[in-house]
């Protein structure tokens, strides 16, 4: 660190570092981008496994495999894990590669705290997965980890699932502040705010939504802390407070997330469809308003999850009424893509059956979130599996989609080879129809009232419930495949060019296949 | 918007993974000392653990700082990147403003609605079935059940300690604006002079809190235990003390910094950011006096 006089300019020319160091020491956003990814697929694995446990458990009435307190933890770690572990870090990763490449920049505005923010996670997760191997099983209380169960009957581990959930936080906080500071600040001249890729205006406002609502998720479980360690009463009512106030200080903070997991998504769907389509994207500004607009109603609709606490009725209609209204703005960027693809000169590559598959599937689970949004038929599927099926139509073939079609359409510029096609287009058709079969029944399980959260069930439940079962194997076994694919074209393939897709627009696309180390050190003029 | 110039990238950094270990091996010794503490077993471990990984915090700190502080003096910075650090200092108090927000959101959902509910308002009959006779008053002393949270004998109220800590911020305020002022103008001595009143403005502070905090917990027996009252009461005024005190901290090393001769009349963001931090602390500690002192 002596040698500061050393570290200037002419260091762009340089390449990585040799060997572990140049992975624990970086400050280049694409080995950063690079280590976001793998863990978040490592974590998607381990998340998914636990996903195996649950469905081997439900694949039969009865209880045959775990007892039900290991079930509880397993549904409780699939849904931490793959929440903060898989989906996020998965848009982090591509922000921290595209973002730079898309506005022109040398790299991310603040280097080192990048670096920062990804190191923080492994550290996270080791403690949380560790829970599972302390005295009392890890967190079993579900990922929403509603109080009093969190508190007064949680296990002895909750107290250090709190301090992962902080350190979780910290690494959210600091990765989204360095995005809002790349984008304000280091888009290349000529790129005005309507000028940037769709992909660098939703995460502009998915990282707003984070430096948001992070740290009221930080707030929660400080107060959990404090009840459980330090004699406070903020969810206990014997001491003036109220477990409600849990669930509407957990949900300020849990509906805006459940945006900061889509909107991504919908920016690398909206380079996408245009790309495959060898049309322009319909209604750019729409686009860019309809993401604000979902931004902002985000921050109104929580109680939406609380209709059957005991709301009052204003409450009740005020939050079923705001809540309707996002289904205008996600309208709006429904109607788009399809514009977007209409009378164009389509094809299907990996990427555009993703994206296709994303704007169908994602439309079904906005659908049965209007329908979960009616207050009054709400109380009927409140807590059943129609919520899970709900959830799991929005973050599986919606984020998860997304990102598995972000990553077959960056993957040539990342690695500088083709990917497989065949094995690529394999692995769409056996994620596809693993994962309807997988959540489509759960809508009529969930409407004929099985609840969730629950490793036994009445039997009449059992025939949709094998068909889920089978779903999820299959899907969860084709995720090995994705990861074949990729190590496969890491290793060779057919080489790409500057721009393998014909259609594709934007700045990452004007240099070389794979990027070079550096890219950018001096800005590109935009026109 | 972006200017045409050569954005400085640094070289590899041992400092993130250097915090993150010691971020890691302090949290996780916190997070041991709580659970083996409550369970009634030997701590030592634990709080081995978090001494070590304080320790590296502390280094971490005063090295990366130090290496970011030397890249500056060098001029290796530019204006590019001085927008970088504002936005970045912005946000981060913008995100400080959120974590406050909860604190706040909590004590005014409490008092509007889950207290008053609880003392039957509405025709809820909720606090009947359970306990019965019990009264919904805001500041709450008497709890809906008071063996598992003993009454406090009565809060404190806001025209004695509190009404002398809102002067002393207040002031504070002010007079971080005339060091920056001063050091505009190039006037060194009478910077140093405002930027060390300040700070004694906010040791002051501290202390007057500190005191507040024992005769509260001595004399009035309001503790964390007092209830949802003692609950908000103390971690919002807890968390603005921290505050109160990492700003402080800031401050102090401005002040270091300065007498080492750092900054100049049109480049010291570092003072502006603590001074910005200083404002926001100021602003936080305006709403406790309203909303938990005084209403």
């Amino acid at each position: 660190m002596s040698a500061v006089a050393d570290t200037h300019a002419q260091e762009h020319h340089h390449g990585p570092a040799k060997g572990i160091s140049r992975w624990l020491l970086t400050t280049n956003h694409k080995d950063i981008g690079t280590m976001y990814l793998v863990f978040s697929f490592a974590m998607f694995l381990l998340g998914g496994t636990m996903a195996m446990v649950i469905r081997a458990e439900l694949f039969q009435p009865g209880l045959q495999i775990v007892n039900p307190e290991f079930f509880n933890q397993m549904t409780t770690m699939h849904g931490l894990i793959m929440v903060f572990g898989a989906v996020m870090p998965a848009f982090v990763g591509l922000a921290n590669w595209m973002l730079p490449l898309m506005i022109g920049a040398p790299d991310m505005a603040l280097p080192r705290m990048n670096n920062w923010s990804f190191w923080l996670l492994p550290c996270a997760f080791l403690i949380l997965v560790s829970t599972l191997f302390m005295e009392g099983g890890a967190p079993n209380f579900g990922w929403t980890f509603y109080a009093p169960l969190s508190t007064t009957y949680g296990p002895p581990s909750t107290t250090f699932f709190i301090f992962a959930v902080h350190i979780m936080g910290i690494s959210s906080i600091m990765g989204a502040i360095n995005v809002i500071a790349t984008i304000l600040n280091l888009r290349a001249p000529g790129m005005t705010l309507m000028k940037m890729p769709l992909f660098v205006w939703t995460w502009l406002i998915t990282a707003f939504l984070l430096i948001a609502v992070m740290p009221v998720l930080a707030g929660v479980v400080t107060m959990m802390l404090m009840d459980i360690n330090f004699g406070t009463s903020f969810f206990d009512a014997s001491g003036g407070g109220d477990p409600v106030l849990f669930q509407h200080v957990f949900w300020f903070f849990g509906h805006p997330e459940v945006y900061i997991m889509i909107l991504p998504a919908f920016g690398a769907v909206s380079h996408i469809i245009p790309a495959f389509s060898r049309k322009p994207l319909f209604g750019y500004a729409s686009m860019v308003y309809a993401v604000g607009a979902i931004a902002l109603l985000s921050f109104v609709v929580w109680a939406h999850h609380m209709f059957t606490v005991g709301i009052p009725i204003a409450g009740q209609l005020f939050f079923m009424y705001a809540t309707m209204l996002i289904a205008v703005p996600t309208g709006v960027k429904v109607f788009n893509w399809v514009a977007t693809m209409f009378r164009g000169a389509l094809s299907f590559e990996a990427p555009m059956l993703f994206a296709v598959a994303f704007v169908i599937l994602f439309t079904i689970g906005g659908f049965s979130g209007l329908m979960l949004a009616i207050a009054p038929a709400d109380f009927q599927y409140h807590d059943t599996y129609f919520v899970v099926a709900h959830f799991h139509y929005v973050l599986v073939p919606g984020a998860i989609f997304g990102i598995f079609a972000s990553a077959y359409f960056w993957l040539p510029k990342w690695t500088g080879h083709m990917y497989d096609e065949t094995l690529a287009k394999t692995h769409f058709w056996l994620s596809f129809v693993g994962m309807n079969l997988a959540f489509f029944p759960m809508h009529f399980l969930g409407l004929a009232g099985m609840p969730r959260r629950i490793p036994d069930y009445a039997l009449q439940f059992a025939d949709f419930n094998m068909v889920s079962s089978v779903g999820a194997f299959m899907f969860g076994a084709t995720q090995l495949l994705f990861l074949l694919i990729v190590v496969k074209c890491v290793r060779g393939g057919k080489k790409a060019s500057a721009k393998p897709w014909d259609g594709a627009e934007g700045l990452e696309w004007t240099v070389p296949s794979p990027a070079p180390y550096h890219t950018f050190a001096t800005p590109p003029e935009v026109k | 918007m972006a200017q045409n110039q050569t954005y400085y990238v640094p070289e590899q950094s041992k400092w993130p993974i250097v915090a993150t270990v010691g971020l890691g091996l302090t949290l996780y010794g916190v997070a041991s000392i709580m659970v083996n503490g409550k369970q009634g077993e030997s701590t030592g471990g634990s709080w081995f653990l978090f001494m070590v990984g304080a320790a590296i915090m502390a280094y971490m700190l005063f090295g990366w700082f130090g290496n970011v502080i030397r890249e500056s003096r060098s001029g290796l910075y530019s204006p590019q990147m001085d927008r970088s650090f504002r936005w970045g200092m912005s946000w981060f108090i913008f995100s400080e403003v959120m974590f406050f927000a909860a604190f706040f959101g909590a004590l005014f959902y409490v008092r509007v609605f889950a207290v008053p509910w609880l003392g039957g308002e509405g025709d809820r009959g909720s606090s009947a079935m359970l306990w019965e006779g019990f009264e919904a008053t805001w500041p709450l002393i008497n709890n809906p059940n008071p063996e598992a949270y003993p009454p406090a004998d009565s809060v404190i109220g806001p025209w004695g300690l509190p009404l002398i800590n809102t002067i002393l911020l207040v002031t504070s305020s002010f007079t971080v604006t005339v060091a920056h002022h001063a050091l505009k103008a190039g006037n060194r001595e009478k910077l140093k002079l405002w930027l060390a009143g300040t700070i004694a403005l906010a040791v002051v502070f501290l202390f007057v809190q500190g005191y507040e905090y024992i005769h509260a917990y001595r004399d009035l027996d309001l503790t964390l235990q007092s209830g949802i009252y003692g609950s908000t009461f103390f971690m919002l005024t807890g968390f603005h003390g921290a505050h109160v005190f990492l700003g402080a901290l800031m401050l102090t090393i401005m002040l270091i910094r300065i007498y080492k001769g750092h900054f100049t009349e049109d480049n010291h963001f570092g003072f502006e950011a603590a001074a910005w931090y200083w404002h926001f602390v100021d602003v936080v500690w305006l709403g406790l006096f309203v909303f938990v002192y005084i209403i």
